[in-house]
């Protein structure tokens, strides 16, 4: 039976060709950004070596928040998650603020343990 | 108060299915779902390795040291390889959306050109992996050895390319005659006498000693050989200490020492590991090349898997379903997918390669 009362959240996402011609430029700004990220990164970690040295550390964190900078353009922009609604967003994003963070602090706390146990 | 569950209640009371709270489609909400705990999935992957890296007392081996080849150009490249793997899936990623976008305003020959360079880009990638898999499994062609005292080296330098064998002497059970020239399977000869310790060095150059029992002369191509040998002790022995800041140069063994010390390896046998399985490597602790395959190799069934729903939905779009449909969400799914597939190895990228 079809029926007439549902609604076709599908048909929502349209967009005109103005609109399109805005978005696609959009998409290409992203790309660039995500690309000059990419090659900074590929730079840092060839041109500063790992070890127990102070600029190793920061050179480590930059890639945690480089890498955090771009899965929130890839999760916000393209796919989009930016455009859904707010209650959508915090439950697709809120495993990972309270499941995550929560297992890399008791795993690598007790990978420090058992490495200094062993 | 009997009777309750069974009052009638008009449907303007009920919810009927009729709004979602999210103001998104049933199959969209569901895709986001399944990335939810697709993405705990590799999160939890990812733990796991670290909590291996940190509980390990072995020294974890470095990106840039252990991922540094390319095809055809061989070694010292130091990521380059991954980074143009990361560049293949972003620029995959920007097609999807592009066709996504194209979706979005009917144009069915934008979504069509689009996904088409989208699984093109996917199938890249996979190859990519392929290669990079294989050339993890083969190793270097120096493997890692384990010197004298006790400590374990990794080993860089110019391997150059072998010429032929030539056999000098014959053994008791030998099928070779002196003088005759052995053209194929050298690699593998070579890799074979070594870990037996059937690598010997003299001033006349290079021997290895076979199956048979003969001994071949090791010869390289014109103005090629083993030269420029470095060791990066990666465990300490009774002699040598570990030096994990690989920046410092003083920390590698160079020049006629660690050539010695190499080819005094060769000769010992069982004190060198070449590539990578499952119980052992050459790279660093058994548990690095485990995950090496499992979340590289989980990430590439992903991959594969990705495109195979693209080219399902290409084939939807190629025949007019969605168009006819009014809308191309079907793409829009996929492609969340996809741009998943292309998230999770920005992660592996960081803390599998990076650092």
């Amino acid at each position: 039976m079809e029926r007439d009362d549902i609604i076709e959240y599908s048909l929502d996402a349209h967009h005109s060709e103005e609109d399109g011609v805005k978005k696609r430029k959009t998409i290409w700004k992203v790309t660039g950004i995500l690309t000059l990220v990419t090659v900074l990164e590929v730079a840092l970690g060839i041109f500063i070596k790992q070890g127990e040295s102070a600029s190793w550390t920061f050179v480590k964190w930059s890639f945690i928040i480089l890498t955090l900078f771009k899965a929130a353009f890839i999760v916000l922009s393209f796919m989009h998650l930016g455009d859904e609604r707010k209650t959508l967003k915090w439950v697709i994003l809120a495993p990972y603020a309270i499941f995550i963070i929560y297992l890399i602090f008791i795993a690598f706390n007790e990978g420090s343990a058992v490495g200094t146990a062993m | 108060m009997a009777g309750q569950a069974t009052k009638q209640i008009d449907s303007a009371t009920l919810w009927g299915g009729k709004v979602s709270p999210f103001s998104a489609s049933y199959g969209k909400l569901m895709m986001w779902f399944f990335l939810v705990s697709d993405a705990l999935t590799f999160g939890g992957l990812l733990v796991a390795y670290g909590y291996s890296r940190y509980s390990t007392q072995e020294s974890w081996p470095i990106g840039e040291e252990t991922f540094e080849a390319l095809p055809f150009l061989g070694n010292g490249f130091p990521l380059a390889y991954v980074a143009l793997m990361t560049f293949i899936l972003i620029v995959s990623s920007v097609t999807m959306v592009l066709a996504v976008e194209a979706g979005h305003r009917m144009d069915k020959k934008g979504v069509i050109k689009w996904m088409f360079a989208t699984i093109i880009g996917g199938f890249i990638f996979l190859g990519s992996q392929a290669w990079e898999w294989s050339h993890f499994i083969h190793g270097t062609h120096f493997g890692r050895v384990t010197l004298n005292d006790g400590s374990v080296a990794i080993v860089k330098g110019d391997f150059g390319h072998f010429e032929n064998f030539t056999i000098t002497s014959v053994g008791d059970h030998g099928h070779h005659q002196v003088g005759d020239v052995i053209t194929e399977d050298l690699e593998h000869t070579w890799q074979h006498a070594a870990q037996e310790g059937h690598v010997t060095k003299n001033s006349d150059g290079l021997f290895v000693s076979l199956h048979d029992g003969s001994t071949a002369k090791v010869n390289f191509a014109e103005g090629e050989g083993i030269e420029n040998i470095e060791l990066i002790i990666k465990q300490p022995g009774s002699v040598f200490t570990e030096k994990s800041a690989a920046d410092n140069p003083e920390s590698r063994i160079t020049g006629e020492e660690a050539e010695n010390l190499y080819f005094e390896a060769l000769a010992t046998g069982d004190k060198v590991v070449y590539g990578a399985n499952m119980e052992t490597n050459e790279y660093g602790p058994k548990q690095y090349g485990q995950f090496f395959f499992f979340i590289t190799g989980f990430h590439g069934f992903h991959v594969f898997s990705g495109v195979i729903i693209n080219i399902i939905i290409f084939i939807g779009v190629l025949k007019g379903i969605y168009h006819r449909r009014g809308h191309y969400e079907m793409v829009e799914k996929t492609g969340l997918y996809w741009h998943f597939v292309d998230l999770v190895w920005v992660f592996v990228f960081t803390f599998f390669y990076l650092i």
